[in-house]
This record gives C-alpha cells, sequence and structure tokens, in this order.
C-alpha cells in the first residue's frame, strides 16, 4: 500500500496547478476547470487521509464537496453564458469595470 | 346739576364750565365724522350749534359770576406729574377769563353763521366745494383751543391753547393752500405766519421756563401770591418773565417787531380773518398781558417798554393801512393798529381799558371784516354777471389782465347796490374811527384818557394813530361805497343773502351799543373785571403809588373832545380827497391820472408807505437772505459735501469698503476658504494614489486572496 505522503503530495501538486491555473489563465472556461482541479485536489488529500486513520468523515466530507461543487458548476456555467451573451467574450480581463 | 348747590348770591354753574371747551369739540368731531355725507347748511349748523352752546354756557357763567365775582378755579384731570412739578388741566372761572369767553364764542358764533352763507360761494368761486365741511371742522378746532386758551389756570395750559390757535391759524390762513400767487402765495403767507408765531412762542417758553425756575409752579394764583415777595429778593427775574412774554404777545397779536404776518394773513377766507385775525386770536397776547398783569405791575420798565411798543405799532400800522388798496389788508394794519392800542392800555397798567376795547372791537373789526368779505363776493357776484352777459369781451381793469375783486380802486358807488352792507360798514367804520356814540369811542377814549395820564409819550403816539384811523377808514368807505363805479363788476355787483346780513346786522347793534358796558359814568364793565384785577390793583399800588389812584379818573371832556375832533377833521379830509379830489381826477386821461390823489400829494411818501416801508425787504435783506446763505451753507458745504460727501462716503463707506475687502479677500478668501479647499485636495489626492490598487482585473483580485490566504496560513504555521 502506497504511503499517505505520496497522495498528499500529488493532492498539493494537483492543487498548485489548480490554484496556477486560476490566477494566469484568461479564459474563463479554463478558470473554471482550474477551480475543479482545486476541488478534486483537496478531495483527494481528503480520501488519502481517510483511509490512512481509518475514519470515514473524511469520506463524507467528500461527497459534501462534489455536491457542492456539482451546485457550483451549475451557477458558474450560468453566469459564463450570460457574460458571454453580454461581451461576445469570456475573457476575464475584459471585465474590468470595477477598474478604479 | 349744580342748582341743588346754590347758595346766597345766585345761582352757580361754575362746574359747567369744561363745557365750553367740549361743546366745540363734539361739534368738530361730528362734523368730521358724519360730515361728509351731510348738507352744507347742516354741516354749517352743526358748527354753528355747537359753538352757539359754548356761549350759552359763557352766559351762564357770567349768571354766577354775579353773585359769585370771585369765581372759582375747576380741576378737570390731571396732566402731567413729575416731582415737584404737578400740572393740570384746570379751568380759571373769573370776570376776565369768561370775559374772553363770552367775546369768542358770541362773536364766533355770529361769524359762524356767517360763514355758513359766505363759504357757499367761497368754495364754489375757489372750485372745490368739498373743502366746505373742513372749513367748519378747523373752524369748531379753534374755538376748542381758543377756549383752552382763555380759561387755562396756569401758564403751560395756556400755552397748549396758544399753540392750538397758532395751528387752527396756520391751517385756516393756508385754507386755499393751492391757490394765491404763482399757486403757493397762501401756502407762504401760512408759513411766515406759523413761522413768525414760533419766534414769538420761544419768548413765551423762555418766560415760562424762567417762571418756573424763580416760583416752581405754571399756576397763575400761586405765582401772583408770591410776586410781591419775589419783586423784592430778585427783581430781574421778573423783568426777563415780562419782557420775554412781550416777545410772545409782540408775535401772537402782532406787534412790532413780528407784525409781519398778519398783513399777509388776509389770504384765508374772509371769517377766517374776521375770527382769527381781528376778534380773537391776535388779542391771545392782550388777554396774556392782562392776565400776568401783577407781574408787569412790580417792574415800570417792563410796563413801559409794553406800552411803547403798543403806542408805535398804532401809530406805524395806522400809516401803513392809509396807502393800501386791498380792501382786507387795510382792515390788518387797522388790526395791527388797534391791537397797538390795546397793549398799550394793557401795559400801562389800564387792564379794564384796553380790555374794554378788546371787547369792542372785537365787534366793529369783526362787523368791518364781515361786511368786506359781503363787498367781494357782491363784486365778485358783479363780475360773474359781466363775464355771462359779455363773454367775447372781459373787462379787467387793475392789476392788469386778472381782476382783483378786493382792490378797492375797482369798487365805487356800492351804496346803491349793497345797502345793508353799506349801512353796516358805516357803523364798524365810525365805531373805529371813534365817532360817539359808537362803542370805539367809548373804549379808545378811555385809553386815551389813561394814557394822558400814565405816559404822555404813549399818549401822542396813540393820538396821531387815532387821527390816521379815522382817515383810512373814511378813505376806504368812500372808496368803496361812494363816487361811480370804477369797473363794470363793482357796477353789477348785487347784496349778498340774510344769513350773511343778518349777522352784520347783529354786529352793527353790537359795535353801536357795546359802549354801553362800560360808560364813563357807570364803570359797569370795570366793576365786573374788578373783582379780577383786585389783587393786581394792590400790587400796583406798592409800585405806583398815588398814580394808581389818578388813573380812575373817569371822562375828562377836553381828551374825548380832542380825539373826537381830529378824527371829525380825519374823515372830513378823506371826503375831501377821496369824493371830490377823485371826481376831478376821473376827468384826466387814463394814462395821466394816478390811482390815489394821494399819489400826487404826497408823492415818495406815499410809495413808502404803500410799500410797507419796505418792512417786509428788510426783514428779507436783513434775516431771511442771511439765513437762508447760512442754510445754504449748512446743507451744501457742510451737509451735503462734509458730511455726506466726505464723512460717510469717504470716511466711513471707504473705511468699512476696505475692511471688508481685507476679510473677504485675505481672511476669508486666504485662510477659511484654504482650509476647507486644502482638506478636499488632500483627500482627492489619496484618493488618487488609492485607486492604482482597483486594477478591475478579476485575477488580481483572486491573486491578493490567495496571497492572503498563503501569509495567514504561513504565519499561522510559522508561528
Amino acid at each position: 500500500m502506497l504511503p499517505v505522503e505520496y497522495y498528499v503530495g500529488l493532492s498539493a501538486i494537483l492543487f498548485t496547478i489548480g490554484a496556477l491555473g486560476v490566477l494566469i489563465r484568461r479564459n474563463a472556461l479554463v478558470i473554471f476547470m482550474s477551480v475543479e482541479l482545486m476541488l478534486n485536489a483537496a478531495n483527494l488529500a481528503f480520501v488519502a487521509f481517510a483511509r490512512a486513520y481509518e475514519a470515514v468523515s473524511g469520506q463524507i466530507f467528500v461527497f459534501f464537496v462534489m455536491t457542492v461543487a456539482a451546485a457550483e458548476v451549475a451557477v458558474g456555467l450560468a453566469l459564463i453564458v450570460t457574460i458571454f451573451q453580454n461581451k461576445q467574450s469570456i475573457d476575464v480581463d475584459q471585465m474590468n469595470t470595477m477598474k478604479g | 346739576m349744580l342748582l341743588s348747590e346754590a347758595v346766597a348770591g345766585g345761582p352757580q354753574f361754575f362746574n359747567l364750565v369744561p363745557l365750553v371747551v367740549f361743546f366745540p369739540l363734539i361739534g368738530l368731531l361730528v362734523n368730521l365724522i358724519f360730515g361728509g355725507r351731510l348738507s352744507e347748511v347742516l354741516v354749517g349748523s352743526i358748527a354753528s350749534l355747537a359753538t352757539g352752546l359754548a356761549f350759552v354756557v359763557a352766559v351762564l357763567l357770567v349768571i354766577s359770576l354775579v353773585g359769585h365775582p370771585d369765581g372759582a378755579s375747576i380741576a378737570l384731570a390731571d396732566w402731567i406729574t413729575i416731582g415737584e412739578l404737578q400740572l393740570r388741566w384746570g379751568f380759571q372761572v373769573d370776570t376776565l377769563s369768561v370775559t374772553m369767553m363770552l367775546v369768542v364764542s358770541g362773536v364766533g358764533l355770529l361769524i359762524h353763521i356767517y360763514a355758513i352763507g359766505y363759504m357757499h360761494d367761497d368754495v364754489r368761486h375757489n372750485g372745490d366745494p368739498s373743502r366746505y365741511r373742513r372749513f367748519f371742522v378747523f373752524f369748531n378746532l379753534f374755538i376748542v383751543a381758543m377756549m383752552i386758551l382763555v380759561s387755562a389756570d396756569s401758564y403751560l395750559m395756556l400755552f397748549v391753547g396758544w399753540e392750538g390757535v397758532g395751528l387752527c391759524s396756520y391751517l385756516l390762513i393756508g385754507f386755499w393752500y393751492d391757490k394765491g400767487a404763482n399757486g403757493i402765495g397762501n401756502a407762504l403767507a401760512a408759513k411766515k405766519a406759523f413761522v413768525t408765531n414760533r419766534i414769538g412762542d420761544f419768548g413765551f417758553l423762555l418766560a415760562a421756563f424762567t417762571m418756573f425756575g424763580i416760583f416752581r409752579t405754571f399756576n397763575f394764583d400761586e405765582v401772583f401770591a408770591r410776586v410781591p415777595e419775589v419783586a423784592e429778593t430778585f427783581p430781574i427775574a421778573i423783568l426777563m418773565i415780562t419782557l420775554f412774554m412781550l416777545l410772545g404777545v409782540a408775535g401772537k397779536s402782532a406787534q412790532i417787531p413780528l407784525y409781519v404776518w398778519l398783513p399777509d394773513a388776509m389770504a384765508g377766507p374772509t371769517p377766517v380773518s374776521a375770527l382769527i385775525h381781528a376778534a380773537t386770536m391776535v388779542t391771545a397776547g392782550v388777554y396774556l398781558v392782562a392776565r400776568s398783569f401783577p407781574l408787569y405791575a412790580v417792574v415800570p420798565m417792563a410796563q413801559e417798554t409794553v406800552a411803547l411798543i403798543g403806542g408805535i405799532t398804532a401809530l406805524f400800522a395806522a400809516t401803513i393801512a392809509v396807502a393800501q388798496f386791498d380792501i382786507k389788508k387795510v382792515l390788518a394794519y387797522s388790526t395791527i393798529s388797534q391791537l397797538g392800542f390795546m397793549v398799550a392800555a394793557v401795559g400801562m397798567g389800564a387792564v379794564v381799558a384796553g380790555m374794554f376795547h378788546l371787547v369792542a372791537h372785537a365787534f366793529f373789526k369783526a362787523l368791518l371784516f364781515l361786511s368786506a368779505g359781503s363787498v367781494i363776493q357782491g363784486v365778485e357776484r358783479g363780475e360773474h354777471h359781466v363775464e355771462h352777459s359779455s363773454k367775447q369781451k372781459k373787462s379787467t381793469k387793475g392789476s392788469g389782465g386778472h381782476f382783483d375783486p378786493q382792490d378797492m380802486r375797482n369798487m365805487g358807488g356800492l351804496r346803491g347796490q349793497m345797502k345793508i352792507t353799506f349801512w353796516v360798514y358805516l357803523i364798524g367804520a365810525l365805531a373805529l374811527a371813534g365817532i360817539p356814540p359808537l362803542a370805539g369811542f367809548w373804549s379808545k377814549d378811555e385809553i386815551l384818557l389813561e394814557a394822558s395820564h400814565l405816559n404822555p409819550t404813549v399818549y401822542y403816539l396813540l393820538l396821531a394813530a387815532a387821527f390816521f384811523t379815522a382817515f383810512y377808514m373814511g378813505r376806504q368807505v368812500v372808496m368803496i361805497f361812494f363816487g361811480r363805479p370804477r369797473s363794470d363788476a363793482a357796477a353789477h355787483a348785487s347784496e349778498s343773502p340774510l344769513v350773511m346780513t343778518v349777522p352784520l346786522m347783529i354786529l352793527a347793534g353790537l359795535s353801536a351799543l357795546g359802549g354801553l358796558l362800560n360808560l364813563p359814568w357807570t364803570h359797569t364793565f370795570g366793576h365786573f373785571l374788578e373783582h379780577t384785577i383786585k389783587i393786581e390793583e394792590a400790587v400796583q399800588e406798592i409800585a405806583l403809588g398815588e398814580e394808581a389812584a389818578k388813573a380812575s379818573i373817569s371822562f375828562d371832556p377836553i381828551v374825548a373832545a380832542i380825539s373826537v375832533g381830529l378824527a371829525l377833521v380825519a374823515i372830513a379830509l378823506a371826503w375831501w380827497l377821496y369824493h371830490r379830489r377823485y371826481q376831478e381826477m376821473l376827468s384826466l386821461p387814463p394814462a395821466k391820472r394816478p390811482d390815489d390823489p394821494l399819489r400826487g400829494m404826497l408823492g415818495p411818501v406815499f410809495q413808502l408807505l404803500e410799500n410797507k416801508y419796505w418792512i417786509d425787504e428788510l426783514y428779507w435783506a436783513v434775516i431771511l437772505n442771511p439765513y437762508i446763505a447760512i442754510s445754504r451753507f449748512l446743507a451744501d458745504q457742510v451737509d451735503w459735501r462734509f458730511w455726506h460727501d466726505w464723512f460717510h462716503d469717504r470716511v466711513i463707506a471707504g473705511g468699512f469698503n476696505a475692511l471688508t475687502r481685507l476679510l473677504s479677500i485675505r481672511f476669508d478668501l486666504g485662510f477659511i476658504d484654504a482650509i476647507a479647499n486644502g482638506l478636499g485636495s488632500l483627500t482627492g489626492k489619496l484618493a488618487g494614489r488609492m485607486r492604482q490598487f482597483e486594477t478591475g482585473y478579476v485575477r488580481t483580485y483572486a491573486l491578493s486572496v490567495f496571497l492572503g490566504v498563503v501569509i495567514i496560513l504561513g504565519y499561522l504555521i510559522l508561528r
């Protein structure tokens, strides 16, 4: 059985990729996918620790996260569609009306 | 009523005395409030009734005084109380004041009735019938003021009436204020009368103040009671009071040097001239001296001055009257002259003679003025008649172009058309000239008699004045009523209505029989007045000694003969000059014909008299023009240039402007505004810096959130 450090390390790598994707990419869909990547990195850490400590609560958290992620996808996609309808683009840098 | 209080000595009505003031006051209020809706006759009747009721009260007072000759002093109300000064509105009822009340209300009543008819024509002739009511309101107001004057029991209350009659005189002289020379002649005459009187009033006030300073009271009885005491300790004070008072008398009673207003006062309607400027108001000065006699009696110098001024005025004015052509101006100068007689009389100490002449003069001078009014209106009616019958060519004789119905040169021969007026005028003129047995003879003779004993200088002055009086009255009567009419208007003159002629006839009766009041053998009036003047005689006894006793001589045939002889000579001279010579003159061609036979005979002297010795011009040159120049200087240079232009504009306004400029620019803009603006710009600059953080890029915000989380986590892990 692989030690838990490997899982956590993978999870950290995935999370970092996701975070960098959110910060660097300009395409809203890609950012969205990066967010999913970060969520799933967290999920991976949850289940890894759940198996290592033989506790079920970590797995239950993962279920909650997946549910919330599903809801988040629904809302997020709806927002992206609306933004595209208004701007004919999903480039987040064009959404800079908050500029001071 | 006081009938129940009547005790031995007959009924007593003294408490009714306030009504002599209040009846005319009610009359004036009624006319003032309701008069606009009443007919002219009713307005006049109300005013006459008010005066008539005052007359009735005065008669009741006389009846009371017969039984109680000492009279009474009735307090009506408190007026002013300041410290020791206690003034009340009180009424002095004694023989002197009641005599004046009787004259004022009696003659006033007749003139009121006359005015009903006279003003009816006058307001139409002058083109404003709405002033009919105003006339009677003023007339009643005058009666009110005059009654306050004569019924006062203190000098200050007397002064209230004194000013009141002055005001009414002003209002009534300027009654046709929009008429006269250049449209303001009458207003100027009114102003002249008022201002001249103010100079006199100034003297009166100084006298009153001095009196209060010495006596600490204004009340007649209290002042007179202390006169002998003060006369010993401080006679100069009494001299000052009497001489200041003389200035007031000279103003009100038109004596030298303040007489100049009275001839101009003839601008008022004729009933005004009769009531105010002949019979009553102008005699207030005489009354004042008579009332203040205890004061005058102890300072012979003041008496001397008063008598001399009266005598000089009498002669001076009488000579001017000789050369006047305006029918009312002649009477005005005659009034000044007769007032001079009265002032001289009361000044000498012959109070009874002076008051007697005052009463008689009120009768015949009112009569003369009212008859003159009747003549003027008769001529005006004639003028209307002429205008209507021949409109294409107007007869205009006299003062070029404009017909003057008061100019005696335009009259003549009125005897035929105006029979009643002629006869009453003749009676008045003869009474004034001093022909026995008319009233003027007895009163004037008494003055002359007293003067011949007390003051020979004044006697000769008065005798000369009496001569001129007879002459100018003869001249006037001849010029108006005899000869041929000198204008078409005079030829067509007509008699006045009964409402005017009946009062004339009553006054003529009084002028004829007035002498009965005080015949030298009975001295009824003298004994009546004695009750008031008895204190004064006691004082006089101290001052004059046996001279006062001599003055009570009753009749001197020589004095009477001289005065009557002079009067007859003067009348004969007037007849000869103005009847005979005038007719001869008329045969000359009009261009060379002098308008007065005396002009050719006297030459420059006549010119001098016609121009009233140029006294008006002298006053203009000596007093008025310098005064106006000083006023101009003060107004233009001092007030306008210095105070307004320099001090006000430059110093105050300029200084204020400089100060506000300093405050607004340096302080307000430079300091207060700088604080507010600095705060604003500081905030703006700060915000400009801050806004650079707000890029608007979503990823920047995400990065900052991420870094925040990293920092917090790093902190939590590493601590």
